[in-house]
């Protein structure tokens, strides 16, 4: 068991490391949701009320960028490179492998996390969360539930090349959606049933109540449920669906 | 795949040649561990394949036909790390010098080109140090020079005591390398045996595999070739006849059977 232990920490090193150099992975994984941040804080900037929805509404959407959008990435390109199937081949214990590149994609989360907390407080007259707690857990399951629906979406995408088109046909209307009916309060009732039972509003909500409003975690257990049960799903296909190697011809 | 019966004995090199198609790749992923076979027995190292059990893994080393690796990562890394998965792994940087990539040990996998990321395949299955090694069409794709190197690699790796599983569509290599061959087609066993045994004793259905070629050109300048199972009775033949009339055997050759003549006798369509 030590072997397996010391295999994930030297995984998960090597997946860092890789994650620096890579400019464009760098880029989408910290700066956009940063630059959404940035933006949105200066239209908004002297509206409190909408100052205090973009935090927390930045905060999940990083929280889906870093493990979702990321880890469908990654595992597409590995698996049509041959590196996946490589990697099979060798004595790393399969969960040491996974458990590298889970904790790659959670130290992600976290790192913008702290971002996001931080300006908050910094810049966006948000003080220091409210829950700790609170925000641990939704960031927990949050990730854990996005990174299962990554793994698991990656299996249907094709091939490398069609892997934008494909992440971005989930990511930007489950985000449109999820922002529009977060924000709004008078949107249609089909708009809120929609997004009410996909998982980034609820996650949104919780890390409202965690890093805002001071809702508590017992208020918000009908969202934390809702993650959690698309973090089932995805996790049963993840498994189930898992391929190791490109499809051939 | 319909029925392969196969022993390869510990130490030697043991070559898979077939046409494309054959069953090559899917006979060697079953013994990888890749793929689950539908029915038979299988043995590697004692281990089930199929189980993928860690304790197997250690002691195999495999060069996939198509292996991919890290964009970014360095050879000099990337050998760091697989060498971290095995009880006993060899030193790096001699397998860095070993596969010839020590004046790219530090550039960026992206950066090196086909027959070098070929030596990296061949250094990341060497690295842990495998008793048996699996080599799925290994110089596909290399210039001559590189398959010379590739082909000295393996003939070290034999006197290294290592066993190794070759797949090839290359005759020559196949005789080059393999201590004893099987010819597959269609997912069976045409043939078994040394190279030379074949040439010389070929598979009793394939007459025209043993035949010599003896080659010349005749006094009136025209070129000749005759096919013969013994050249001995047919070069005197011919060379008395040349003494008797004062000619020459122009460019006279004897050339004996290659085990592509076996091969293409075993694998063409009746």
């Amino acid at each position: 068991m030590p072997d397996a232990v010391a295999l994930t920490w030297r995984q998960y090193r090597l997946e860092r490391r890789m994650f620096w150099r890579n400019p464009s992975a760098a880029f989408f994984n910290f700066v956009l949701p940063l630059l959404f941040l940035v933006g949105g804080g200066a239209i908004l900037s002297g509206n409190q009320d909408d100052l205090d929805k973009l935090v927390p509404a930045i905060a999940g959407m990083s929280v889906m960028s870093t493990t979702f959008t990321a880890l469908a990435y990654n595992i597409v390109f590995l698996r049509e490179r041959g590196v996946l199937k490589r990697i099979r081949g060798t004595p790393l214990p399969t969960g040491s492998y996974f458990g590298g590149v889970a904790a790659n994609a959670v130290t992600n989360t976290a790192l913008q996390i702290a971002i996001v907390v931080l300006a908050g407080r910094l810049f966006f007259g948000i003080g220091w969360p409210v829950h700790w707690g609170e925000l641990v857990v939704f960031v927990l399951v949050g990730v854990v539930s996005f990174a299962a629906l990554g793994v698991s979406f990656a299996h249907a995408i094709p091939n490398f090349e069609s892997t934008a088109a494909y992440v971005n046909a989930v990511f930007l209307p489950v985000v449109f959606v999820s922002f529009y009916a977060f924000d709004t309060a008078s949107a249609p009732a089909f708009v809120r049933g929609v997004a009410d039972a996909l998982p980034l509003k609820p996650l949104i909500e919780g890390l409202s109540g965690a890093i805002v409003t001071g809702s508590s975690l017992a208020s918000n257990l009908g969202a934390l449920a809702v993650i959690a049960g698309w973090g089932v799903v995805g996790g049963w296909l993840a498994v189930r669906g898992f391929s190791w190697e490109g499809r051939r011809g | 795949m319909r029925g392969i019966d196969l022993t390869v004995r510990r130490g030697e090199v043991f070559g898979l040649l077939g046409p494309n198609g054959a069953g090559k790749t899917t006979t060697v992923e079953i013994l990888e561990g890749y793929r689950a076979r539908t029915g038979g027995e299988v043995s590697v190292l004692g281990y089930d394949p199929a189980k993928r059990q860690i304790e197997l893994r250690k002691r195999i080393g495999i060069v996939l036909q198509s292996g991919g690796i890290y964009s970014h990562v360095t050879p000099r890394e990337a050998l760091e790390h697989w060498a971290s998965f095995y009880p006993r792994p060899r030193d790096v940087e001699e397998v860095l010098r070993l596969s010839g990539l020590e004046a790219k040990a530090d550039a960026r996998a992206r950066t090196l080109s086909g027959g070098q990321l070929r030596r990296l395949d061949f250094a990341l299955a060497l690295v842990g140090d495998p008793e048996l090694i699996f080599l799925d069409e290994p110089t596909t794709g290399f210039d001559p020079a590189a398959r010379r190197d590739a082909w000295e690699t393996v003939r070290n790796l034999r006197e290294g005591g290592k066993t190794i599983l070759l797949t090839t569509h290359y005759l020559d290599e196949a005789q080059a390398l393999a201590d004893r061959v099987a010819i597959v087609k269609d997912g069976r066993v045409l043939a078994v045996g040394p190279p030379r045994e074949l040439m010389a004793h070929p598979p009793a259905h394939t007459p025209g595999a043993a035949r010599y070629t003896v080659a010349y050109r005749g006094a009136n300048g025209e070129r000749v070739e005759r096919q013969t199972e013994d050249p001995t009775w047919l070069l005197n033949e011919l060379t008395n006849a040349a003494l008797e009339k004062g000619e020459r055997l122009e460019e006279l050759s004897v050339g004996r059977p290659t085990l592509e003549d076996v091969y293409l006798e075993l694998t063409a369509d009746a």
